[in-house]
């Protein structure tokens, strides 16, 4: 009787604690499984078999279809999706490998560098740009309001800023850069809508891939900062000694022993990216368009086309999938996100 | 900003490269640059970065700004923007938005005075512990002064709209939203986390399945909860039926429809929070778990002493991230209920969406700046006492 208690080694649960662990496992699973099973079986109903009611088990319940397939893949739809496929294709994957390039050196010198960026600085830094903004508002060319603000920085710079000495310190500029996303998207989308217009990039690869590097940076530097700081600073240190340049050091060692990490962050920014909507909405209509916006356009007058979505939301999980089976043995391994450093 | 950066302190990492002074007797031009170079690092790291947050982060917040203090209007060839100072903000307190966005308020009964009388005795009693037992910076006393007051404003709003009479404004459904999700969200994840560090056969076809909610573009989640919970037409109609609750509709009902969005933001975003958690503890040393066990711990023991102070850091940064994300929350809501019944479950995201819709910029603006500031708000809280007090005790 007690043996069904005890267990073999710190990690192999008691046979009791086994069965329990696969139920509640199990449990979830169902969870999880069922809404993609209906989504599965959705797919496989035309209108009338979705509006008379729940039917669950092909074959059985009602005969399947494949015309909602034929229709988004070789149909009517069917350039719709494959161009907005292949932009989906080109800007997430794009976006996400810039903002762990990005991220990744911001990530590491904020762990080993130490920044002292001045409050009388940043506070004249913050009013003219405020002003710019305001006088481009107001109808002042954008030419002529960036160079007066840019002079106007500069003079106060070293005038009014250098009496302010309070230094703020990398912690701070962290908290700064996480709060970048505080702002939900619908606040900012109108300005950042006007500024791609006035630089002519409305509806390119461009415009999407500089919002989504911009908008997935403070992630990937707070998951990135935590895994670097537990990368040993002795070996670092060796390879000063050895002669070696902050970027080689950073290219050659840290890189390397931070792949896991990297991974699993690229797989996070690649999944918001992949999913993002409200400003892909904006930003893009006939050329850039990507795939949630035609998930999103499936709710047509006549009702949502339960059929065609759940078609459109398999394609789309389907590389996502591919590549999370791919990395999950680096995920596991590597978001190893040690000792954080507050 | 480089000069907002300048002078990166001689790094921590602090040893002189040795410019091969053994090799060459007199270092060459070209050694001098590759030195300054290198001197220059700290600034040629992060100033990508800083660059592209500042040209699009600050751009856009001071441009919305300033729209949010505006009326905007569609005139003959573009808009105009008229400044009206604190118009916008007026309304959404004390104006015709205020129901909208604060709630409407039932008259105080004795139950909302012991709850408020509770948290606002918790709140002297942080204050005061704070004035006896620290020395007081003015930094420290404005922000403790600035907590005390913003949690205690919430907390009358709450006891005021929660129950009774009271309908919750779109800050409270949020917070709702927001607190609660993340709070099933991290429960559930670390759970399953536990359970599939085991060693167990197939737990990696277990890791690879509880991804995937968090894989499905957010608004593919949406419609197909709405699909799952339709009562006439869904795959649970015969639960309704036999619950004599089919013509009930979910949607009708306030809190029906917040547990109904709350399921489908649970559903999706425990995956984040149980990959990392089983990342953070896979990664924990072996040696003293097992060590604990040969001495004879408990695995509630184990848990409390050795698991649970090791993946505490990394749940208070997955904690802010979350609780950044969760306050944007839109898809769900404008998806499964379009806001209602009524405006019972528009969050804050959505409030500002509909103004937008209706060309309303101006309140949207204003109502994304108060979201902003509810965000800081409890992300400072979050960072400097909470995160802080946890890191600091490890």
């Amino acid at each position: 009787m007690k043996r069904w208690f005890q267990s073999k080694s710190y990690n192999t649960p008691s046979p009791v604690g086994r069965v329990l662990s696969y139920l509640i496992l199990g449990f979830w699973a169902l969870l999880i499984l069922f809404p993609l099973y209906w989504l599965i079986i959705t797919s496989l109903k035309i209108s009338s078999q979705v509006a008379e009611g729940p039917f669950y088990l092909p074959f059985v319940d009602f005969k399947p279809s494949l015309d909602a397939w034929k229709y988004i893949l070789v149909g009517d739809l069917s350039n719709d999706t494959l161009r907005t496929f292949k932009n989906t294709l080109i800007v997430a994957p794009t976006s996400a490998l810039l903002a762990l390039i990005l991220g990744s050196t911001a990530a590491y010198a904020l762990v080993r560098f130490e920044y002292r960026p001045r409050v009388g600085a940043i506070l004249t830094f913050i009013g003219c740009l405020a002003l710019g903004v305001v006088a481009i508002f107001l109808g002042v060319p954008w030419t002529i309001a960036l160079t007066v603000a840019t002079a106007i920085f500069i003079i106060l710079l070293q005038t009014i800023g250098r009496r302010f000495q309070r230094a703020l310190g990398n912690n701070d500029i962290a908290f700064w850069m996480i709060s970048q996303r505080m702002l939900p998207p619908i606040a900012v989308v109108i300005p950042i809508y006007i500024l791609f217009q006035r630089l002519h990039l409305l509806d390119t690869y461009t415009a999407l891939i500089i919002t989504y590097v911009t908008s997935n940076l403070p992630i990937v530097i707070w998951l990135m900062r935590d895994y670097v700081s537990t990368i040993p600073i002795e070996l670092e240190e060796c390879a000063a000694i050895d002669g070696a340049s902050r970027y080689r050091i950073f290219w050659s060692i840290v890189l390397p022993l931070a792949i896991p990490g990297l991974v699993a962050t690229f797989l996070f920014v690649l999944v918001f990216t992949w999913n993002e909507y409200l400003l892909a909405l904006f930003l893009s209509s006939a050329n850039s368009q990507t795939l949630p916006l035609v998930i999103a356009a499936q709710n047509a007058t006549r009702g949502p086309q339960w059929w065609n979505m759940s078609v459109l939301i398999l394609i789309m999980i389907i590389p996502v999938i591919v590549i999370a089976i791919i990395l999950e043995r680096y995920i596991t391994r590597g978001l190893l996100i040690g000792a954080v450093k507050g | 900003m480089t000069s907002e950066l300048q002078e990166p302190q001689p790094s921590r990492l602090h040893i002189e490269p040795m410019t091969s002074e053994f090799e060459e007797p007199q270092p060459s031009r070209l050694h001098t640059v590759i030195a300054s170079v290198d001197r220059l690092a700290g600034s040629v790291f992060i100033f990508p970065t800083v660059l592209a947050l500042l040209l699009l982060s600050i751009f856009p917040l001071l441009a919305s700004l300033y729209v949010s203090l505006a009326r905007f209007k569609i005139a003959k060839g573009g808009f105009t923007l008229n400044f009206v100072g604190l118009d916008n903000y007026q309304k959404l307190f004390i104006g015709s938005e205020r129901t909208h966005f604060l709630g409407s308020f039932a008259p105080s009964t004795p139950l909302s005075w012991i709850v408020f009388g509770v948290i606002v005795m918790a709140l002297a009693i942080f204050l005061a512990r704070y004035f006896l037992n620290t020395r007081v910076s003015i930094g420290g006393l404005v922000g403790r002064l600035l907590l005390t007051l913003g949690l205690g404003a919430l907390t009358w709003m709450l006891v005021h709209t929660l129950w009774g009479d009271g309908r919750l404004g779109t800050v409270s459904t949020t917070l709702v939203y927001v607190f609660v999700g993340i709070f099933f969200q991290y429960i559930l994840g670390l759970s399953l986390a536990m359970l599939t560090v085991q060693n167990l056969p197939g737990r990696r076809f277990f890791r690879v399945v509880f991804l995937l909610p968090m894989m499905i573009t957010p608004v593919g989640v949406a419609y197909m909860f709405r699909m799952l919970t339709d009562t006439s037409k869904g795959p649970f109609t015969p639960i309704w039926q036999a619950l004599g609750l089919v013509d009930f509709s979910w949607v009708n009902n306030a809190w029906g429809a917040r547990t109904a969005i709350l399921i489908a933001d649970i559903w999706q975003w425990t995956p984040f929070m149980f990959i990392v958690l089983v990342a953070a503890l896979e990664s924990q040393p072996v040696e003293p778990v097992e060590a604990a066990t040969v001495d004879g711990a408990n695995p509630w023991q184990i848990f409390q002493h050795i698991t649970w102070p090791a993946i505490l850091p990394v749940s208070m940064t997955l904690i802010l991230i979350r609780l950044i994300e969760a306050f944007k929350i839109v898809d769900l809501p404008n998806v499964m209920t379009n806001g209602g019944p009524g405006t019972a479950t528009q969050s804050l995201t959505y409030h500002a969406f509909i103004n937008w819709r209706g060309l309303d910029l101006g309140a949207s603006a204003a109502v994304a700046y108060m979201l902003l500031f509810l965000v800081t708000f409890f992300g400072m809280i979050f960072v400097n006492l909470i995160r802080q007090r946890v890191v600091e005790t490890l």
